[in-house]
This record gives structure tokens, sequence and C-alpha cells, in this order.
């Protein structure tokens, strides 16, 4: 068994950064995930693994700092909050195009705008949509528990560098600020520069003895070319789209009606089902862990098997309700249920929506 | 065409100049008589002379040398507009022992990139910036640039820079060598031998700079033309840089060793 530590989300999530063999952390302080960064400063990460913590002058900055130090094929980190993944866009976008492997967390909070602090889940669009400009996709993990925010750092390290592309961690304000126990995986080595050169051969780290020079750009005049590029980019997110979708079922087997959830309404989900199933109605919960890719066949199938209705539930004005219609296709009644600007739904309130959204109409 | 006549006339054998082998045999994308060309072969030369073509990562711009990657025979990022100082200092943070340099132009730099450039300056990030200040936006046209000079007429100025509406010309080169974090700050031009020179001389006390683990950043401007934004003959362009520009922008040593020059 690992080292078990009480810490918050935040910490657990620095914590992981550097036992994961990260080579860098670029980031901007950002209420309500400061934690990140104050940890990585405090806990010498410099002293312990060698890797590099900087605070950037802006989120625009700290994106680029991942794009020119994943681009020599360092393991290299970023986080934020809403109001500063916006600000990233643009290096997102940039970083996709350029097939740059990169680890980005935000820990969501109200918005649109300035909004607020408190925990929400409105940037469901922008992170599997594609928030930045032209066609790419980021692989999107939603942990819904301290113990992930540490467990899925060193897995967007490998999904970023199998598929050489951005992968963010889309947490929210409750789980980054609550306390809860967190087994810590033992820590992986940092690679060696040898290491690394020989591991990725397309990084820019210095032209190879005798070998031709590397170019990372996500620039192509030629319509053509860039036609080509954008076709290989497809075939990459048809690929994580067979191969990496990650969903856990809790009591769905029995069950006429399916709660879709990630996060922390996953959570408040949960003791919903117990409510509503101690009142006789049988409902289980889908809990998205990618949510992009999505696990669309897995609802259809779902349907196919009888299911009645589905709720998804969020803490947004109904972003993956979207997601989930286009599965369901009209077959089944679909609906939404969430808080929104900051405010977290009680399970009491979930149950309340299933049985007049679903059940009573 | 021009090259096969060139051949017939020049016997290789009789060649007492070469290409540096750091400039790739792509023909430059660069207006006949623009300064990036030489600013370009400049930094190449250097690399190759200090013996570090296979320890070199630079970091090109938007603006008209976008494409300098593909010209500069070295490991190359592309950098979004503006950001090439914040790609250069993760770089140089992960390899402390690799060149790392970045090519901007004035839009890039003074401009959308201003806190990139001012940031990485004040943290005296180990890394050259070599920024080729023409006045004016060349790639996408010849619209307006921070540096542009009051009076000068450009697309999105096409009465002449108007101060009271426009702002003054960024001498963004005196400004970061203001800051600690700088350790040679320098101006330059590459629009005859002799300054081509000189410029060659600044860069590479810019790179022996960072290979000497100097603290600070290195800063090298150099003032060039632009022929077809400012609407001149290539010889025209040059002398009219030489009067207008030169005065505005001068040529010399700003900083040197952490030092103002001066003072």
């Amino acid at each position: 068994m690992g080292e078990l530590r009480l810490m918050k989300g935040n910490e657990a999530l620095a914590e992981a950064i550097i036992r994961a063999g990260a080579d860098g952390y670029f980031g901007y302080p950002i209420t309500p995930q400061s934690e990140v960064i104050e940890y990585l400063t405090a806990a010498k990460p410099h002293e312990r693994t060698g890797m590099v913590v900087l605070q950037a002058e802006s989120e625009v900055a700290s994106i680029n700092m991942l794009y020119g130090g994943g681009a020599t094929g360092k393991k290299v980190v970023t986080s934020s909050s809403s109001p500063g993944i916006s600000l990233m866009q643009e290096g997102l976008s940039y970083i996709a195009g350029a097939e740059i492997p990169i680890v980005i967390a935000n820990v969501v909070r109200g918005g649109p705008g300035l909004g607020d602090i408190q925990p929400a889940q409105s940037d469901y669009f922008q992170s599997t949509k594609g928030g930045g400009h032209g066609d790419y996709r980021l692989i999107v993990l939603a942990p819904s528990s301290v113990q992930e925010m540490s467990d899925f750092v060193p897995e967007a390290f490998d999904l970023a560098f199998k598929y050489r592309m951005p992968v963010m961690i889309l947490s929210d304000g409750a789980i980054g600020q609550m306390m809860e126990k967190v087994e810590l995986f033992e820590p992986i080595p940092r690679l060696t520069d040898e290491e690394v050169k020989a591991k990725y051969p397309w990084a820019t780290n210095g032209k190879p003895k005798g070998g031709e020079r590397r170019i990372i750009t996500s620039l192509d005049l030629d319509p053509y070319k860039l036609e080509e590029h954008n076709h290989h980019l497809q075939e990459k997110y048809r690929i994580i789209e067979q191969n990496e979708i990650r969903f856990e079922e809790i009591m769905c087997d029995d069950a006429d009606y399916i709660l879709v959830a990630y996060g922390s309404s996953a959570r408040i989900s949960q003791k919903a089902i117990q409510l509503l199933r101690e009142k006789g109605i049988k409902v289980g919960l889908l809990r998205l862990i990618t949510l992009w890719p999505f696990p669309y066949a897995k609802i259809q199938d779902m349907v196919s098997k009888g299911k009645k209705g589905f709720l998804a539930v969020e803490m947004s004005a109904g972003q993956m309700v979207e997601d989930v219609r286009l599965a369901v296709e009209g077959k089944v009644k679909v609906a939404h249920y969430g808080r929104i600007g900051g405010v977290i739904h009680s399970p009491e309130e979930v149950a309340e929506a299933l049985e007049q959204k679903i059940i009573g109409e | 065409m021009s090259e096969i006549a060139i051949k017939d006339i020049i016997k290789t054998e009789n060649l007492v100049y070469k290409k540096t082998s750091l400039m790739t045999d792509k023909p430059l994308s660069y207006c006949p008589g623009c300064g990036h060309g030489t600013a370009h072969r400049l930094i190449m030369e250097v690399i190759e002379e200090l013996g570090m073509e296979n320890d070199t990562v630079g970091v090109a711009p938007v603006g008209c040398s976008v494409l300098a990657y593909e010209f500069m025979n070295v490991d190359m990022q592309e950098a979004a507009h503006g950001r090439a100082p914040a790609l250069a200092t993760a770089i140089k943070r992960l390899w402390n022992d690799k060149l790392v340099f970045t090519y901007q132009g004035d839009g890039d730099l003074a401009a959308i990139g201003t806190a990139e450039t001012i940031h990485a300056c004040n943290r005296g990030e180990k890394i050259v910036i070599v920024f080729i200040n023409n006045g004016i936006y060349g790639m996408t046209g010849g619209q307006m640039a921070p540096t542009t000079l009051v009076g000068m007429k450009t697309s999105t100025s096409p009465f002449g820079r108007d101060v009271s509406l426009m702002g003054n010309p960024l001498k963004i080169t005196e400004l970061v060598a203001q800051l600690p974090g700088t350790y040679f700050v320098t101006r330059q031009a590459v629009h005859t031998p002799g300054a081509a020179r000189k410029a060659r001389k600044a860069i590479k006390k810019a790179f022996q700079n960072q290979l000497d683990d100097a603290p600070g950043l290195s800063f090298i401007e150099i003032v060039s033309n632009c022929n077809s934004g400012w609407k001149m003959t290539p010889v025209d362009a040059n002398n009219w840089m030489v009067d207008n520009m030169f005065p505005y922008y001068p040529l010399g040593d700003i900083k040197v060793d952490g030092e103002l020059v001066n003072k």
C-alpha cells in the first residue's frame, strides 16, 4: 500500500505532478486552484526530482511555456481555473495543431466572465468541443475524488505522450478544495535528457549529430497539406474514440433510469440514487471519467437494453446533456438538472428532478 | 534559371565564400532587398562557428519571418504571435546546456508579445532575443507597427502616424535595457557589409554570453528595411532607413555586461 495522506484535491494534484516525473510546471495563480503552485513551490521539487517550477506572468505565457517545453519532449504541466483556462485556448489550439504532449488541469469555477470562485461544471463545452480555433480535441479526464486528482496525473501524461496531444484534467472547485484520504502512488523517475532524446525523436532539443533537424509547428500555408494534417489529426481522434473511453457504472444493471454525471455531480448523484432506491425507484449512475471521448455507444447500449430515461446531472445550464441526447437519439426521455453559477445541487434536488423531469411527465 | 547562369560564369574552385550549412537550400521567401535573409545568415554562421548546431533550439515568430524555420537548419519551434519568449523560457529552463534564441519582428515582440518580452527580460532568462525592427507589419501587407515612425504612412495610418491618435513609436530596446534581467542590449543594422559585420559580432557576443552562462538575457535589435511595405526600391528603402529610422533608433550598444552604456 502506498503512502496515505489527508490532502486537498489541489495539493494531491500538485504532489502527483512531482511523483509522476514531471519535468516542469508553469502556472499563474487563480482561485480556487492556487494551492497547486503554492504546494509546488513549497515542496522544493527541484531538490526532490530536479523538476522546474515557474510562476509565469500570465496564463497566456504559461500555456506557451508548455508549448516550448513540451515540444522538447519534456513532461510539462499547468493548472488554472476557468477564466485562466479561457486565456489558454489560443495556446491549446496551437499545441493540438503542432501535436505536443502536455497536461493541463482546470479546477472549474462559476462563470461566465469573472463569475465567482465557487465550484461549477460550466466549462464542458470549452473542454470537450474545442475551446480554441480549428478542428481539434483534448482528451478530458474528470476526477470525482481527491484520490483521482492524484491518480489521473500519470494517466494524463501517458495519454498525452501516447497520442502527442494535450490532455485536460477537468476538475471543479469542490474537488480541488475538499480534503480526503489519498493513497499516493510510488514516484516515477524523471527521464534523463538522453532518454528523452531516444524516446521522442520528433522533439526539438538539438539536431541529432548527422541527422535531420526537427520542426514543431502548426503552420502549413499549402491548404492541401494542411488538409492532410487535419485528416491525420482526425484519424488519431477516431483511434482514441475506439480505445480510450472510460466510465464507471454504479447500480446500473437493474436500473430503469440512469443519472449521467461526472466530478462532484457524480458524487451527489450517488447519494441521490440511495434516496430514490429507498423509495423503490431503480436508478443507476453512469459516471463519466473521460468526457471526450464520450461513451455514446455505452448509452446507446443502455437504451437498447430498456433503460427508460436519462437525467444529465451537471453544475451547468445543460452542456453534457447535449451529448447524452446525441447518444439517445430521441428514443427515450432525456433531461438536464443542475444548479448554476457556483451553486452545488443537493442529492434531494437531484432525486426530485428525476421524479419530475423523467418519471413524472 | 539565374542559378544556372551564375554557375556557368563562376567556377566553384574559385569561390572564396560559402553559405553556412546551417542555412537550408530552400529559396528565401523574403522580398529582394529585405534584411531578414542577412540577419538569418549571420545568426546561423555564429551558431556554426560556436560549434553548437546540435545543441541549439530556435523559436520563430508570426510575421514575415514566420517561416524562418524553413531556412534555419537547426531544431526549430514555431510560436503563436508574440509568445516566442515564453516558449524559449521553458526550453532553456528544461535544457540548460542548449543555446536558445527567438527571432521576432516588431509587431510580434513590441505589440502583441510585449508582456512575454518584458517578463522574459525581467526574469533574466538566459536566452538570446533577435528583434527585427522595420517599423511596419510586412506579412499582413504594410500596417502600422508599434515602431512605425511619427508621420510614416502605412495601410492603417494612411495619412501618416498621428501621435494624438496612435501614440508614439515604441523604443522597446531602450525599455528592456532598463531591466536588471538584461545583460547585453544592442541595436544593429545589416544594410551594408560593414553594418553586417558589426551585427555579426554583436550576435556572437550574445550567444557567447549564453554559452558562458552570463546572468541575464541578450537582446539584439536589428533596424531593418521593408522596401515593399514602405513602397520604395531596395536602395531607396535603405537610404530612407538611414535618414529616418537611425535618428530615432540609433545604432550601437545600449547595455554591455549588465552595465548601461553612456549612462
